[in-house]
């Protein structure tokens, strides 16, 4: 198992969303997850990444071998589409950025300053940088956002791709991704009871 | 980290960047001083080191908030965090890339704004080595108060508020070298204060920011 997630409880903003969460992901394998708004996707996925910790149960997964994509990009504006990627590429230790351009479409625009792209080629560039990062878990957060039907095939593609290598993806999204091989979870059943208020203090906190 | 430096030097010196505001903001205070003393130069001289170390802590206040709160609006920081670099790594580098663009050329533009104050022959040698001393601990205290305010709207004057009085000691002893270098006495205990400061500020200082970071990132 690459990735293990035992009686996992996780709160935001000191209430907690989702309680005795239990999955495990093998190598090659993709789980996609679901739930209404606010049903703590997020949440869990800022916890498997290890940006916050968790208020009961264990993840395991070796942090070394993980790469998380969020909501927001990363982009810096004021650098190319080839400065941002080859930014990202270095942090995680890796020098050619041909074959993330190439995945996501985006050699042509790789001379031009990332703040004049669109909405959907910003994200495009984003998912390109899991690309550089040579990691072998994604943890993705809504990755297909502001995309149009040909950069969704182009990202089921990239995700195809990266398990049928040995990788892992963990992803949360509303829409279809036409991934046959994909498990779902829908966290709405790990929804957590609201915490019993056993003290007069404990309403204030 | 090298990539990270690179990066962070390149946004500050592209449009919008921010490379220039703080030495533009020591011009302004250095020209406009003189006018507010009026012609009198031996007054001038005198307060030329305190007004000249003044200028370079308030311009380095200036661009603080920018050390990281760009990185968390576009989601950046997030993504350093989960990266194979270091926390502490992250924060030590932006600390230098924000004194690379930032205290340099501050060091390197006093000599010539200590002539608009008159300040005496014999201190510039001092104003130089006590800046170039002094302003490293500026930026890494600065970068420790970025971090505290990350995430907050408008984090500025708290900001402010919060580092002013760990820039006092470094203020204290910078100034002090350079009165005390004009003036033609010892500097070495001054010297040695300052040079204290700094050396404990870098040292300790990206691990307390390392560790506020990764609370605001919760």
């Amino acid at each position: 198992m690459i990735l293990n997630v035992t009686d996992l409880t996780i709160a935001r903003g000191g209430i907690p969303v989702l309680e005795d969460l239990t999955f495990s992901l093998a190598q090659g394998q993709v789980l996609v997850l679901r739930g209404p708004n606010g049903s703590g996707k997020t949440t869990l996925l800022r916890t498997i990444a290890g940006l916050q910790p968790p208020v009961s149960g264990r993840v395991e997964v070796q942090p070394e071998s993980l790469v998380y994509a969020g909501h927001a990009d990363g982009i810096k504006a004021t650098l190319t589409v080839a400065e941002n990627l080859n930014f990202w590429a270095q942090v995680f230790g890796n020098a050619d950025i041909s074959h993330a351009l190439a995945a996501f479409e985006l050699g042509a625009f790789a001379d031009r300053p990332a703040g004049a792209l669109s909405a959907g080629q910003k994200r495009r560039l984003g998912l390109a940088r899991l690309l550089v990062t040579g990691r072998v878990v994604w943890v993705l957060d809504e990755p297909t956002v502001s995309l149009d039907a040909h950069a969704v095939a182009m990202f089921a593609m990239a995700v195809r791709t990266h398990v049928a290598g040995g990788g892992v993806a963990l992803i949360a999204t509303h829409i279809d991704l036409g991934l046959d091989e994909a498990r779902v979870l829908d966290v709405g059943y790990y929804r957590a009871r609201a915490l019993a208020v056993d003290d007069f203090d404990g309403a204030f906190l | 980290m090298r990539a990270l430096l690179i990066r962070d030097i390149r946004l500050a010196v592209r449009a919008g960047g921010g490379f220039g505001l703080g030495l533009s903001f020591f011009l302004i205070v250095v020209v406009l001083v003189p006018f507010g003393v009026g012609p009198q130069n031996a007054l001038l001289a005198r307060i030329a080191p305190g007004i000249l170390w003044l200028g370079a802590l308030l311009a380095c206040l200036l661009s603080l908030d920018r050390i990281f709160a760009l990185d968390w609006e576009d989601g950046s920081l997030d993504l350093l965090a989960t990266s194979p670099l270091p926390m502490e790594g992250i924060v030590s580098i932006k600390a230098l890339a924000h004194w690379l663009t930032t205290g340099l050329p501050l060091v390197l533009a006093a000599p010539l704004f200590g002539v608009l104050l008159n300040l005496p022959e014999a201190g510039y040698k001092w104003l130089i080595l006590s800046l170039l001393l002094g302003t490293p601990a500026l930026s890494v205290i600065g970068a420790f108060g970025a971090a505290l305010t990350v995430g907050l709207k408008r984090g500025g004057l708290l900001l402010s508020l919060l580092v002013l009085p760990l820039y006092v000691p470094t203020l204290i002893f910078g100034a002090e070298v350079a009165r005390r270098g004009a003036e033609g006495l010892q500097v070495a205990t001054p010297l040695l204060m300052l040079a204290g400061i700094t050396c404990g500020a870098m040292a300790l200082l990206p691990f307390a920011s390392a560790a506020v970071l990764r609370v605001n990132l919760r």
